[in-house]
């Protein structure tokens, strides 16, 4: 009759976790806890996309600084001296650059992600890892080259002699917002792309015309005012021309524009990771 | 609460078959969509298939269980749903411990990589974190052999070299509970050899492993226990020599029962007990029971013992026998019978007046049945290309000289 509590029984050696596998459920949560149990092996595939990808090119990392170097000459070249295209009172080549740094990084972060379950079919028929850490690795390996190719942007900056602000501080919370559009849309589409085969071969066409529809080659000041919300809602408008302002501290902080980018980003993270996780259930048995 | 590290319920996966083809596009998806209002008939829905059904076993801590059966009868699938691949379609299961899986050697190899870097890579992928796999990167090295080419591309590898350095890196996996896929059927044999001794010393250290293998010779020496699946579910389950003996005996392809001028044969046992030889290597009797319409004058009784392509392994035939007519016990001392574990044909005849050379008349020839099963323990040579036909042990000593 002891009154002391005791504990059940003596002190077991803890039992491991019990996992479950049951049919499919709820496909909606996102499994930020399972995909941070799974960091090491994200920081794998990031780093095996960038070794393969430096180790097939002839010129390696020198690629990420001469692809947005030789588009921001062209561009120079066509929209601005040709067209003469405005450009808010900056040198070509600082208006131009500034906008292909998100950019390079946002088409490739697309490019890549779409094949992202296709290319390692073999993996997801063999493994078991979440799912969502093949497109999450494509978008978080182009932040390498876009650093190497900002490295590039500084050395332009200091050229041009661009007074570097406090707003320069910004730019991370941009490249946020990019990295999460990325992200929504990568998802989106390497899902499809497991399902639809033939969707990675849209892609081009897809980036393609969000590049005009973004202000890479042009200021969104050409947009007529009544239609800026409607441009707005494409994230990339409110992240480049936040970009613009905090790298080249030119024209007012894009606050209208990455309000509604920030809306839209969100709500093509959420979807995308939805569906993506709806998709994943049947994954290994169509791949 | 059961020990039991793996506990299984129901489960069931189901699978679309039929029209679908494997691989959509959108833009057929969209023509269809275009076409399909005009088409007209009834909707065909999509046939399904049940991979497994109802499956439902545990396997307690430490376990070594095997997985047989024929190809497509879902084992695979079954490791596959265990090692959460996919994802099952009513049921569920329960699993405690980390898995680790084995369904392929050389998951997530890159061809561009080194051997260093596919290392890390796969180990990665295998679910060790980037310590473990620091620690145990000379052991897999000196395991693999390749410390020479540790900073080549994986591409300039041989094959063999391949091989072996994905299973080094699956061989250092420490999971508690291991699910191996036929892994083990490929490779030269040094490798094959490797493979099971580490698999081996695997089982020794009190992990749960759950195996599939075709190689019966290797389920033998490596489970205790064996599931045979068969059409997605759980044909038979129960001791590994039971069960192997039995799914051997089924795979024999079925001959015709006699042949002659009537039933004479009626049964027949091995050892006074019935058809399975428990020990090959002392006196083994084989007892027939026949009845004879007529009395056999001069006439012959042969039995030879079949393998499962018809081959003979060994026969005796016996002249100048005289038989009454009626029932009989024909019993047959053989001072061993060391042929290795598995199933085989009997097959017996009795001939009248001569044999089947001398012109006698055939009474009755008897494909026996049931089968006899041989289920000693294997004492060849460990690996099924080399250990033929006989089982018998040896005993090996090395002396310096």
């Amino acid at each position: 009759m002891n009154t002391i509590a005791t504990t059940v029984s003596s002190p077991e050696v803890s039992q491991p976790p019990v996992l479950r596998i049951t049919p499919p459920g709820r496909w909606w949560v996102i499994p930020l806890g399972e995909l941070w149990s799974y960091r090491e092996l994200i920081y794998f595939f990031v780093w095996r996309d960038i070794k393969v990808r430096y180790k097939q090119t002839a010129i390696g990392a020198a690629w990420a600084v001469l692809q947005p170097l030789l588009t921001m000459l062209i561009f120079s070249l066509f929209f601005g001296r040709l067209a003469h295209i405005p450009s808010e009172g900056l040198p070509y080549p600082i208006f131009y650059y500034s906008a292909l740094l998100p950019w390079m990084y946002f088409a490739a972060a697309l490019q890549n992600s779409t094949t992202a379950i296709v290319e390692n079919q073999r993996l997801v028929t063999k493994v078991y890892f979440p799912r969502l850490a093949l497109p999450l690795a494509s978008v978080l390996s182009g932040l390498v080259d876009f650093g190497i190719s900002f490295l590039m942007f500084i050395v332009l900056m200091i050229y041009y002699r661009i007074h570097w602000g406090w707003a320069m501080l910004m730019v991370p919370v941009f490249l946020l917002l990019a990295v999460l559009l990325a992200l929504g849309v990568g998802l989106w589409l390497s899902a499809l792309n497991a399902i639809y085969r033939d969707v990675r071969y849209v892609v081009p066409f897809l980036v393609q015309f969000w590049l005009f529809a973004s202000p890479v080659a042009y200021p969104s000041s050409l947009v007529p005012a009544k239609w800026r919300w409607f441009y707005g809602l494409n994230p990339m408008a409110g992240v480049i021309e936040g970009f613009r302002w905090s790298l080249a501290g030119r024209g007012t902080p894009p606050g209208q524009l990455i309000g509604i980018a920030a809306i839209v980003v969100l709500a093509i993270l959420l979807s995308g990771v939805a569906y993506f996780q709806k998709m994943e259930t049947t994954i290994a048995d169509v791949v | 609460m059961s020990d039991a590290v793996i506990h299984v319920e129901g489960l069931g996966k189901r699978y679309r078959v039929g029209e679908r083809e494997r691989y959509l596009a959108l833009r057929d998806v969209i023509t269809r969509a275009f076409t399909s209002p005009l088409r007209r008939g009834p909707k065909r829905s999509p046939e399904m298939l049940w991979a497994l059904k109802d499956v439902s076993f545990e396997v307690a801590q430490g376990e070594v269980v095997g997985l047989i059966g024929r190809n497509g009868a879902g084992k695979t699938t079954l490791l596959k749903l265990l090692s959460r691949i996919t994802r099952p379609t009513i049921g569920f299961a329960e699993i405690r411990g980390r898995v680790g899986s084995l369904l392929e050697v050389g998951t997530g190899f890159h061809p561009e990589l080194t051997g260093r870097e596919n290392i890390y890579l796969s180990g990665a992928i295998l679910g060790m974190s980037k310590n473990e796999i620091n620690r145990k990167f000379d052991a897999i090295v000196s395991f693999a052999e390749v410390e020479r080419f540790l900073d080549t591309p994986l591409k300039h590898y041989s094959t063999g070299m391949q091989m072996r350095l994905a299973f080094a890196v699956a061989a250092h996996l420490e999971p508690e509970i291991l699910l191996v896929d036929e892994v083990l059927a490929v490779g030269d044999l040094e490798f094959q050899k490797k493979c099971l001794g580490k698999m081996q010393e695997v089982s020794k250290s009190g992990r749960t492993i759950v195996f599939v293998s075709h190689q019966m010779n290797q389920i033998r020496r490596l489970c205790e226990r064996v599931l045979w699946i068969d059409a997605g579910q759980i044909h038979e389950s129960g001791p590994t020599g039971q069960i192997a003996a039995k799914y051997e005996s089924a795979s024999l392809q079925p001959v015709d029962s006699s042949a002659g001028d009537g039933r004479c044969f009626l049964r027949w046992s091995i050892c006074g007990h019935d058809n399975v030889l428990r020990d090959g290597l002392r006196d083994v009797t084989l007892h027939f029971h026949v009845h004879l319409k007529e009395p056999v004058t001069q006439g012959h009784f042969g039995v030879a013992v079949l393998t499962d392509s018809s081959a003979v392994l060994v026969g005796w035939g016996f002249d100048n026998l005289n038989i009454n007519a009626g029932e009989n016990e024909i019993t047959l001392r053989v001072p061993a019978l060391p042929l290795r574990p598995g199933a085989y044909s009997l097959t017996c005849s009795i001939y009248d007046k001569g044999n089947n050379l001398t012109g006698g008349v055939l009474v009755e020839q008897w494909y026996a049945l049931p089968s006899l099963i041989v289920d000693t323990p294997p004492l060849s040579h460990p690996q099924d290309r080399w250990a033929g036909v006989l089982n018998l042990p040896a005993e090996l000593k090395i002396q310096d000289t």
